[in-house]
């Protein structure tokens, strides 16, 4: 295979990585001054690498002799990644200059870029090593943006956290890999399914291989938080800038999950009894502990937070099917997920007492049908699509995996999870209740008209609501064959 | 006419009018509110009148697979659907208009919430794909936990988080069962599965889940608790829907999915729903009888009720299942009346004590003869509504079980007990304070309100044909279809014993010749 039909595949990663250090380069000379254009640019260099996403990139195949897999699937979740992070660098420039402390610093929507480069390698995938350091670019990227308020304590403890449990769940995952890398011989996703396939025929369970399986998942479960990895998710939620917790709670999830059901599927597919014990465990007790938990909570971050973690919980039903079918639920699940939780955190940032502090506690949001009608309505449909009430959109993302389940057999998880899904709507109704049915509680400031937040509040509204019903057909048929690529 | 979508432009009218009415002021949010239930009751009637009786089963299909995925855009009505469609709409402009005055704050979301509450009441009977049926079915509850929680009593907020979660956690298993089914039978087409015979051992639990579903939504003792939290938080025209239409979508549930899709299980676990039906009409009726709240205790009235509906329907005959129907039908009006005449008194008092009022008949003619039409529809008084209701049923079911049919009976007793009760403490006695001294009679608004009700119920009970003739024949091929699973009657009637009978005839006869 040509070099450059290599370099074609990996487009996308080669947009964002240039585009990435030109930006770094103009803010090392231009400074805070140059911090809009840099935002603006890197939503174009974001744009960029989607259109790049068109060409060889999801359809190529293996590049660099297995190293990076250039297929629908990949594609499917780099548009929401694109998708989320562009999102997430919009809603922040007015979200830091009306915050206290120093404002938006051009480094920001950099870090974006690069962390965007690592979920790109992350999803893409074909080999331990890929992954891993797609992993880490992500991760420390991450790491950085959590604390990107330097002097908010809050800022700088959720950076720390995040990074000494990323790095625990780094080195949980690398023990992994390097067990697998032991007793399969090889790092390359093909080899290692190969060893799993022999081990499962002869009938042998190798211990080395099942333990490498158990650790692998451990580390990729920390970073979906999944249950029972989940323990830095509200602290960190809580702490980061708003406009990163967003980012948090969309992009490196759809990267995190995506990479999951790669190494579930392609590398580990005939081992696939071992691994669906593990997520139908991880999918049970986030949903319920993420329901659970959810109840006491005062603060919509954390809130939403456990929120997050309750939904990685019905997305991984779909991988506990472990289908063709149920990998396209994940994908839909995942599109669907993204669009209600970027919409709730537009809302979120919108929240701000009449000096501009902003405000988290869910009582604040009290009486908001009153005093701004539109976006509590904006608000209600994405809780009643989250809690999974049709005739919004959510109804369908839950639709998807559960389907996949019962066709899959799964009819205890599938129970199970329905049930447990009735123990989340009741904190999605508090946030419904606070804002339609009690007194409205002190005003928000006014603020000034901010036309393309309003507009992507009213775009992920429009798209939750029954309207988006009519995507329905296409999402199915999109996800179905970003599914098959797998398989 | 069955070329044009009627049903799709009676789900399109109260849609656009209610996205409409966020926009309006107060007043105008109530006459666009009121001008699209009028025009969907008009639509109603065109659709009464065009429905074929005896035609074809289905009537009025629309069909467009595909543009929502697996939720087919498949309407349709057969005659049991045709007439809770017309409960619908007739009872909603009566709600509109119940809540003119009732209702002063945030009027035009209200306004748009009850119009949303049309289109999926509507949605439910008309759809034709199970889970067209099951997002109609569902959604209804966003619309009720905001009516009950924004615009209801004290308690309200309990109310609306009660009737949601409970009613969520009973439709759920009931969705698991449906992704079962259409994987398992390769539809989602109702009419495809009212065909399908699923094995007996698999029917007992998809019967089970979709039995959770329809019975808290019935409500059956003992899953009835949220309904009558339900009924006393909800604003008047929220009790009138909930009693008048919603509760009806249990027994259309039954009607539809449980008995034709289940027709083994069905007659498997008649015995429970005996058992229960029969708890539930006694133990709510006491209860109801010693209530001090008017609205709970129309609301105990209304779960006495509605277990009178599902013993007709497991009658599996054809007098059964007829009054089962006609039982829903006059439940919707009596019971939704009763909430407006209690919602009467309460505008003008502020309160649902029966002990604050008494002598209405004094200073209030008017109303306490609507009262007692009423009341006597709801005790099934020969020339109501709810004679007929009951005794189709009673005896559609003494066929199968005269101990049911004489438990259940004790039900119209004790139902005439607490409904005059009622009636003899609220309207009859000495005027007892100067309050209720000085409340006007029946304004003609809400003369407007009762009379059409009252008319329906009159006709309901003097010439049922009306409206047992469009389900004729769906009840025919509903006993077709289920008749396999028949448990057969608990009495066992001997041949007699012709012999002797014939030893005795010529005696007998003799006998007769000698008186002459």
């Amino acid at each position: 295979m040509s070099y450059s039909l290599n370099l074609l595949m990996v487009l996308p990663e080669l947009v964002l990585t240039l585009g990435a250090i030109a930006l770094m380069l103009v803010a090392a000379w231009g400074g805070t001054n140059a911090t809009r254009g840099i935002s603006i640019a890197a939503v174009f260099v974001l744009a960029g690498a989607m259109v790049a996403l068109a060409g060889p990139s999801t359809t190529g195949g293996l590049a660099f002799g297995g190293l990076y897999r250039a297929d629908a699937f990949a594609g499917f979740a780099k548009v929401l990644i694109y998708l989320a992070t562009a999102v997430a660098i919009i809603m922040a420039p007015r979200f830091f200059a009306r915050s206290p402390g120093e404002g938006l610093r051009p480094e920001y929507p950099i870090l974006m870029l690069l962390s965007s480069v690592g979920m790109g390698m992350m999803v893409s995938a074909g080999d331990l090593l890929t992954l891993y350091v797609g992993l880490e670019l992500q991760s420390l990227s991450a790491y950085v943006l959590a604390s990107f308020m330097r002097r908010d304590g809050r800022s700088a403890e959720a950076g720390l956290k995040y990074f000494v449990l990323g790095a625990l769940a780094s080195g949980i995952l690398l023990y992994g890999i390097s067990l697998v890398y032991g007793f399969s011989g090889s790092t390359d996703f093909a080899q290692i399914a190969l060893a799993y396939g022999r081990d499962a025929a002869a009938g042998t369970r190798s211990l080395g291989l099942m333990f490498g399986l158990v650790f692998v998942f451990a580390g990729l479960a920390f970073k979906m938080s999944a249950v029972p990895f989940h323990m830095w998710t509200p602290d960190v939620y809580e702490g980061a800038p708003t406009p990163v917790t967003a980012f948090f709670a969309s992009a490196p999830k759809v990267a995190a999950m995506a990479l999951a059901v790669r190494v579930a599927v392609e590398a580990m597919g005939s081992a696939a009894q071992q691994w669906q014990q593990i997520v139908t465990f991880a999918a049970l007790a986030s949903i319920i502990l993420g329901a659970v938990a959810a109840i006491g909570q005062t603060n919509i971050k954390r809130l939403l937070a456990y929120s997050s973690i309750n939904n990685v919980g019905f997305a991984l039903i779909g991988l506990a099917a472990g289908t063709a079918q149920g990998v396209a639920a994940v994908l839909t699940y995942l599109t669907i997920y993204v669009i209600m939780t970027l919409g709730a955190f537009l809302i979120v940032i919108r929240m701000r007492d009449e000096d501009g502090n902003p405000l988290e506690s869910i009582a604040s949001l009290s009486g908001l049908s009153r005093t701004r009608p539109a976006l509590a309505w904006a608000m209600a449909f994405f809780m009643f699509s989250v809690a999974g009430i049709p005739p919004l959109l959510g109804f369908y993302a839950k639709f998807a995996v559960f389907n996949a389940a019962v066709a899959a057999g799964l009819f205890p998880l599938a129970v199970i999870g329905v049930v447990a899904s009735v123990i989340g709507a009741y904190y999605y109704l508090r946030i419904i209740k606070t804002m339609f049915f009690d007194e409205p509680a002190g005003a928000w400031a006014n603020g000034d008209v901010q036309p393309v937040e309003n507009g992507l509040i009213a775009l992920s509204a429009l798209l939750v609501s029954p309207v988006g019903y009519l995507a329905i057909p296409l999402l199915g048929a999109w996800s179905l064959a970003a599914a098959r690529a797998l398989f | 006419m069955q070329g044009f979508p009627i049903l799709s432009v009676m789900l399109a009218v109260p849609a656009i009018a209610a996205i409409a009415c966020l926009f309006l002021s107060a007043n105008g949010a109530r006459m666009l509110a009121l001008a699209a239930t009028l025009i969907d009751f008009a639509l109603g009637i065109v659709l009464w009148t065009q429905f074929d009786v005896g035609g074809a089963q289905w009537q009025f299909v629309e069909h467009a697979p595909g543009i929502f995925g697996p939720f087919g855009w498949s309407l349709g009505i057969d005659g049991f659907a045709l007439l809770l469609i017309m409960l619908s709409v007739f009872l909603m402009p009566i709600c509109i208009g119940a809540s003119w005055r009732a209702i002063d704050k945030r009027v035009p979301e209200y306004m748009g919430l009850f119009l949303f509450t049309e289109v999926l009441m509507i949605g439910t009977f008309a759809a034709q794909d199970l889970f067209l049926f099951y997002v109609f079915f569902e959604a209804g509850l966003i619309p009720m936990y905001l009516i009950i929680g924004i615009w209801g009593g004290a308690n309200r907020i309990y109310a609306s988080y009660k009737f949601f979660l409970y009613t969520l956690l009973g439709s759920l298993l009931m969705f698991v069962a449906m992704l079962y089914m259409a994987r398992t039978a390769g539809t989602t087409s109702i009419p495809a599965l009212l065909a399908y015979d699923f094995p007996a051992s698999v029917q007992t639990w998809l019967w089970i889940a979709f039995f959770a579903s329809f019975a808290v939504k019935m409500p059956m003792w003992p899953v009835h608790t949220w309904l009558p939290d339900a009924h006393v938080q909800a604003p008047t025209a929220g009790s009138v829907i909930l009693a008048g239409v919603l509760l009806k979508l249990g027994g259309y549930g039954f009607l539809r999915f449980l008995l034709p899709m289940f027709p083994e299980a069905s007659g498997q676990l008649t015995w429970l729903i005996f058992a229960l039906s029969a708890v539930a009409v006694i133990y709510a009726s006491l209860v109801a009888l010693v209530q001090s709240d008017m609205k709970k205790l129309i609301a105990y009235s209304s779960v006495a009720h509605m277990a009178i509906v599902t013993i007709g329907l497991y009658a599996f005959n054809q007098q059964g299942i007829e009054g089962a129907m006609i039982m829903m039908l006059s439940h919707g009006l009596v019971s939704g009346a009763l909430f407006l005449c209690v919602g009467v008194i309460y505008d003008r008092l502020h309160t649902r004590e029966i002990a604050r009022y008494g002598g209405l008949s004094i200073n209030m003619p008017k109303y306490a003869v609507l009262f007692l039409f009423f009341t006597m529809a709801s005790i099934g008084l020969p020339g109501t509504s709810g004679f007929v209701a009951e005794f189709l049923s009673l005896m559609g079911t003494y066929q199968v079980s005269t101990w049911t049919a004489l438990l259940c009976t004790t039900g119209i007793i004790l139902g005439a007990a607490y409904m005059l009760y009622l009636y003899r403490r609220v309207a009859y006695g000495e005027i007892k304070s100067d309050e209720v001294a000085a409340m006007p009679d029946l304004t003609s608004r809400e003369l407007w309100l009762l009379a059409p009700i009252a008319a329906v119920t009159l006709w309901m009970g003097v010439y049922p044909e009306s409206f047992l003739a469009p389900m004729r024949k769906d009840v025919t091929v509903l006993l077709q279809r289920i008749d396999r699973a028949n448990p057969g009657s608990d009495s066992r009637p001997t041949a007699g014993n012709p012999a002797l009978a014939t030893t005795h005839a010529p005696e007998h006869q003799a006998a007769h010749g000698e008186a002459h």
